[in-house]
């Protein structure tokens, strides 16, 4: 499972505003009806951006001069609520390959990291100014540098945060864990073996 | 003389099995629980890739997210449903899974059967692909939802790569007053240090409060640290802890079961130990607490007023404006009176024997208001049987409630069970996310089940304290 470093991501962007956008929002459970994540993509922020009846509500994502960005410009806490990884999979299906916000619940950040989707979170008056300059420009490029952190767009680069660990798994291009996991076997064993829970005491 | 630590300090120094490569721990899962709808793609990854199940003997499922509570004989009428309760069980037949099935009378929400088989232990790590799995921290393990990777992580080497939280003690000190409960309380903490307060932390749930309370009473509270922003929250063992525990079938027995309670004990967080953060809240503060929004943070006491846009500071008046436009609610108003169209009692956070006793010690000789619709859904097999010989399910009938069988139902409304067009729920679960009971204009206010009660009789969100009089909480 050797993956692609990812050390940029480039692409235009769409401001999804609001804080606490959580994951029932991004994907309502009643599409987790299924054994795959196949088609996901098609059903991201249902309820947001159709009516009951399938009629389009002018949602930033259906609008034709954001057809194609890749950075999903959201508020705080993006991502907050269930563990389903069904949000980040319906992000990813969609074909964004960043999402920038204020900050990020911590489940969906590490969903999200896992499938090599970059979450950079900026502070909210710079979160603002690049999410003014997406908004003015649909056709503003973003460059995340995750290496640095840092987004830059319109001649400018904002300073974002990225956890250390998250960076260091993408620039390697190890963000999927479970081949090192897996290495680890002995290891695993004699932690399993100290353990009276787990290597066996039921009377 | 070791430096004193705490609970989760001991607990994760004791899974942790080294360090990989971009810094993150490999933490152990002793226990790894897994339901319908966040496995089947976990085993197809494994398949795809060669693997086993690294310890079946510490995997344990259930099925509870979309199982109808109407409907118990298969096939379901929803294919899909069908498919997914079918994939577990084949999956767990293939893998040697213990699998709690419908038939076996064990089955409910994931978060309700690890403690009652005794499964949910303290000094553990438990994983399950699910947020609500900080319930387990109520037994004073160290319990975190997952995504279905790192399901297929667990699955695969009985291990996840995770960064070490920051660890918060939240105290609540004092008497609870008449008709506050433990939803309450978790409500409060929430309102109290916003939804995303805990992020990057665990809590640390403390004080004579969580000392005097059930382990229902607990398990309600860790249930919604998820709500507030913490993937993770516990309180410590003690005798309280030991008691429920002893004599479940996966619990310790004879000499094993004393050296487990020692080895517990020790678990403790030890007296003197460094947190890195402290909040202290008084328990006469807290009334009776509902939700007037669209996240659980978004909350006030019974008798308070829901905010208007133009009080807040400027940062949340976007959020607020957008919560009451969906909850069709005034900036200013009164949030008790507010009409109700549908009752729910149910979910991993309130669908226990507590909570059913007490909705029927006031629900006795009461009729649902007319035109609400009102559902009770206990959370397990075992909690439907034991309401059912005690004669609480006829009481919850006789009062115009419907009895259905155990699962998550109207919590997330993958079932059958949801809201239509913008009807509002009085609701003992513990998310108001737009849509997330099943209809995108429906609407969701929180409360414990004996407010939920409140609201069915009188048709509008109520003060139970006023409407059944002041009881003993």
């Amino acid at each position: 499972m050797a993956l692609e470093p990812i050390l940029h991501v480039r692409g235009r962007g769409v401001v999804v505003p609001g804080d606490d956008i959580d994951t029932d929002r991004i994907i309502p459970a009643r599409y987790l009806r299924a054994i795959t994540f196949d088609g996901l993509g098609e059903f991201l922020f249902q309820d947001v951006r159709f009516t009951e009846d399938g009629r389009p509500l002018g949602h930033p994502l259906d609008r034709p001069e954001r057809q194609g960005a890749t950075v999903l410009l959201s508020g705080r806490n993006f991502g907050c609520g269930s563990s389903r990884e069904h949000a980040p999979q319906s992000i990813v299906r969609a074909g964004f390959r960043a999402v920038i916000a204020g900050s990020f619940a911590e489940i969906f950040f590490q969903n999200a990291t896992t499938l090599g989707m970059t979450c950079l979170a900026l502070g909210d008056d710079d979160l603002a100014a690049v999410a003014a300059l997406v908004e003015a420009d649909p056709a503003a490029e973003l460059t995340i540098d995750v290496a640095a952190a840092t987004v830059t767009v319109g001649g400018r680069s904002y300073a974002g945060s990225l956890p250390a660990t998250a960076r260091d798994a993408l620039i390697r291009g190890r963000y999927d864990p479970l081949v090192e996991l897996l290495e680890h076997d002995a290891a695993i064993a004699a932690t399993a073996e100290r353990l009276p829970y787990v290597s066996g005491e039921r009377g | 003389m070791n430096e004193p630590r705490h609970l989760f300090d001991k607990v994760w120094d004791a899974h942790a099995v080294g360090t990989l490569a971009n810094g993150q721990t490999q933490l152990l899962i002793g226990t790894h629980l897994i339901h319908e709808v966040t496995s089947p793609q976990a085993f197809g990854m494994l398949d795809d890739l060669g693997l086993s199940v690294r310890m079946p003997h510490r995997t344990f499922a259930t099925v509870d997210h979309i199982v109808p509570t109407d409907q118990r004989h298969e096939p379901f009428d929803d294919p899909l449903a069908d498919a997914m309760i079918k994939a577990l069980r084949a999956n767990c037949l293939l893998h040697g899974i213990t699998y709690f099935d419908l038939g076996s009378g064990r089955q409910g929400i994931v978060h309700m059967v690890g403690p009652e088989q005794g499964i949910t232990q303290p000094g553990t790590t438990i994983a399950c692909g699910d947020s609500h799995t900080s319930t387990h921290g109520a037994f004073g393990a160290v319990a975190f939802g997952i995504g279905t990777s790192q399901v297929r992580d667990v699955l695969a080497s009985q291990t996840i790569a995770m960064t070490k939280p920051k660890v918060r003690r939240i105290e609540v000190n004092g008497e609870l007053g008449p008709g506050v409960y433990a939803k309450d309380v978790i409500l409060h903490i929430i309102r109290t240090l916003g939804v995303n307060g805990g992020i990057g932390y665990a809590y640390e749930y403390a004080g004579d409060v969580f000392d005097r309370m059930t382990m229902e009473e607990r398990m309600t509270v860790c249930n919604m640290s998820i709500e507030g922003g913490a993937r993770c929250g516990y309180v410590n063992p003690d005798d309280t802890t030991f008691a429920y525990l002893e004599g479940r079938p996966y619990a310790p027995k004879g000499p094993a079961w004393d050296e487990a309670v020692a080895r517990w004990r020790a678990t403790a967080s030890d007296p003197g130990c460094a947190y890195d953060d402290v909040v202290v809240i008084d328990a006469a503060d807290i009334a009776p607490t509902v939700t007037w929004g669209i996240n659980p943070g978004q909350a006030v006491f019974i008798d308070e007023r829901v905010p208007h846009p133009d009080e807040v500071p400027a940062g949340e008046r976007a959020s607020v404006a957008e919560a009451l436009a969906h909850m069709q609610l005034q900036g200013g108003q009164a949030i008790a009176g507010t009409p109700v169209n549908v009752a729910f009692l149910g979910s991993c956070t309130n669908a226990r024997l507590s909570d059913f006793r007490e909705v029927a010690a006031v629900l006795r000789g009461r009729k649902v208001a007319s035109g609400v619709r009102a559902i009770a859904v206990p959370g397990s097999t075992l909690v439907k049987e034991a309401c059912e010989r005690e004669g609480i399910d006829r009481v919850l009938i006789d009062a115009g409630f419907e009895w259905r069988a155990a699962g998550c139902s109207m919590c997330l409304a993958m079932n059958p069970d949801k809201l239509r067009g913008d009807e509002l729920c009085a609701s003992s679960s513990n998310r108001n996310f737009k849509g997330r009971q099943g209809s995108a204009t429906g609407r969701t206010v929180l409360m414990s089940p004996v407010m939920v009660a409140a609201a069915a009789v009188t048709g509008a969100v109520a003060d139970a304290r006023a409407v059944f009089g002041a009881r003993e909480a």
